[in-house]
């Protein structure tokens, strides 16, 4: 029940407590979920969501440096494998 | 689909195993809290890729597994109750008590229902005043938020057909525990990247510096989980403690503080019994007393209750990472998936259940 799902949010709505919650995409599976943590969020973010809770917005900026770094570990580790490397 | 695929590619898993070659000089053993990573790790054979000599070993992030046998004993009481209707998460429903399971008591004819959130169990209070509506309130700091929102959802409306069974579970004493049994083995941790985006990390920042080990937020995936032991073995290597972030795409140091802000609300810190380690001081979350009205313990007295764990099962030393599930007499003979003895061979988060998924039989 800890296994967190990222999806696309589609639509934002509000109810009649004042909770806001959305439709989120999942690969295509579409469920409603309560956006009460995650009031930023906006149509065409992403968010993290357990048990039809959003928890976190996925920072794409955040994203895009990890996956820079994660290229950078390829490189920097071609160098440390470099002839004459111990 | 985004923020996933990135994040199951081989040829960034292989350029990671290369750098955690170079890296590691000696043995280390790290601990993996969360169950939902033991399964990456353990059922997906990505700790096949590691090094020998970087070993990782499993810790108690399985909210299933980890439910007192008292707590499951409760919950079939309550099902089993004409005019009930018991709502759970899906994977509590075979965690097997002193007899029986919650499949067992619905086949039976307990009217026992599978609920994606806990909101679904205030709905389906809504829909019918005329049933006793009871939601099986388990888990993490994860699920937490969630049966916060649903308790507070209910006292707005107002309803008075529906409570909750609370055995809500923290990490970070499950993690000092571990650090402080006489015989741990375990000298860095991955956090679980999900429990962080709801606490963030400053509660194991005091855990670092006391016990001097590194703790990295570690995200899902195997790219995840190898960039996070990556790091932790940089920071063994260098002799360095203290917390890092590997999952910054969605963890930030103070986590996420409306969803605290509600758990703080509707429930208050206490201490809880955890199946296999016995009571831990301040390791659990029950209803506060504004929110004692939907406290199932006291809406429904189910009188003495039977806790005898499951005799020959090994959880308790499983889930501190003491014992590997195939080390286990029973393993794959008498508890198997279909017919499990122990909670860790039934939840999607059990390392039990990941050896067996994997094949592995050492
Ligand atoms: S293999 Fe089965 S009996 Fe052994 S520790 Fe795991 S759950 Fe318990």
């Amino acid at each position: 029940m800890c296994l967190g799902v990222p999806g696309q949010v589609l639509s934002v709505t509000t109810d009649a407590l004042g909770v806001p919650s959305g439709r989120v995409s999942f690969g295509g599976i579409v469920k409603e979920v309560c956006l009460a943590y995650v009031p930023e969020a906006a149509v065409g973010d992403w968010v993290l969501v357990h048990v039809g809770f959003a928890l976190a917005r996925v920072d794409e900026a955040e994203a895009a440096r990890t996956l820079a770094a994660l290229r950078e570990e390829g490189a920097a580790d071609a160098g440390e494998r470099a002839p004459g490397a111990p | 689909m985004r923020h996933l695929d990135e994040y199951r590619d081989p040829d960034a898993a292989a350029r990671l195993v290369a750098a955690l070659s170079a890296a590691a000089t000696r043995p280390w053993t790290l601990m993996e809290v969360c169950g939902g990573q033991t399964h990456t790790l353990v059922a997906g054979g990505v700790d096949r890729l590691l090094p020998a000599g970087v070993e990782m070993v499993h810790g108690p992030g399985c909210p299933v597994c980890v439910t007192p046998v008292e707590t499951i004993e409760r919950a079939l009481a309550i099902a089993r109750r004409p005019g009930v209707v018991f709502c759970s998460f899906g994977d509590m429903l075979r965690v097997p008590g002193v007899t029986t399971d919650l499949l067992a008591v619905r086949a039976a004819g307990a009217d026992v229902r599978v609920v994606w959130s806990p909101l679904d169990a205030v709905a389906v209070a809504e829909r019918t005043p005329d049933r006793e509506v009871v939601f099986f309130g388990v888990g993490f700091e994860t699920t937490a938020p969630a049966v916060a929102m649903a308790v507070w959802r209910a006292a707005q409306l107002r309803l008075r057909n529906v409570s909750v069974l609370v055995s809500h579970v923290l990490v970070p004493p499950a993690m000092e525990a571990v650090l402080s049994d006489p015989g741990n083995r375990v000298q860095a941790f991955l956090a679980a990247g999900h429990v962080c985006t709801v606490m963030g990390w400053r509660e194991y920042e005091p855990i670092a510096a006391r016990h001097r080990v590194p703790i990295v937020v570690t995200g899902f995936e195997p790219v995840d989980l190898l960039q996070g032991v990556l790091m932790a073995v940089r920071a063994l290597e260098a002799g360095r403690s203290g917390v890092e972030n590997q999952y910054r795409r969605v963890v930030t140091r103070d986590g996420n503080p409306a969803a605290r802000r509600l758990v703080a609300e509707v429930f208050e810190v206490t201490d809880r019994a955890w199946r296999g380690l016995g009571v831990l001081p301040a390791s659990g979350l029950r209803l506060a007393p504004a929110y004692a009205a939907f406290d199932a313990e006291r809406r429904f007295d189910v009188g003495r209750l039977e806790v005898a764990e499951p005799a020959g099962c090994r959880a308790g030393e499983v889930l501190t990472g003491r014992l590997r599930p195939p080390a286990c007499e029973a393993f794959g003979t008498r508890c198997t998936p279909e017919h499990p003895m122990g909670a860790p061979m039934v939840s999607s988060e059990g390392a039990c259940a990941a050896y067996h998924r994997g094949g592995r039989t050492r």
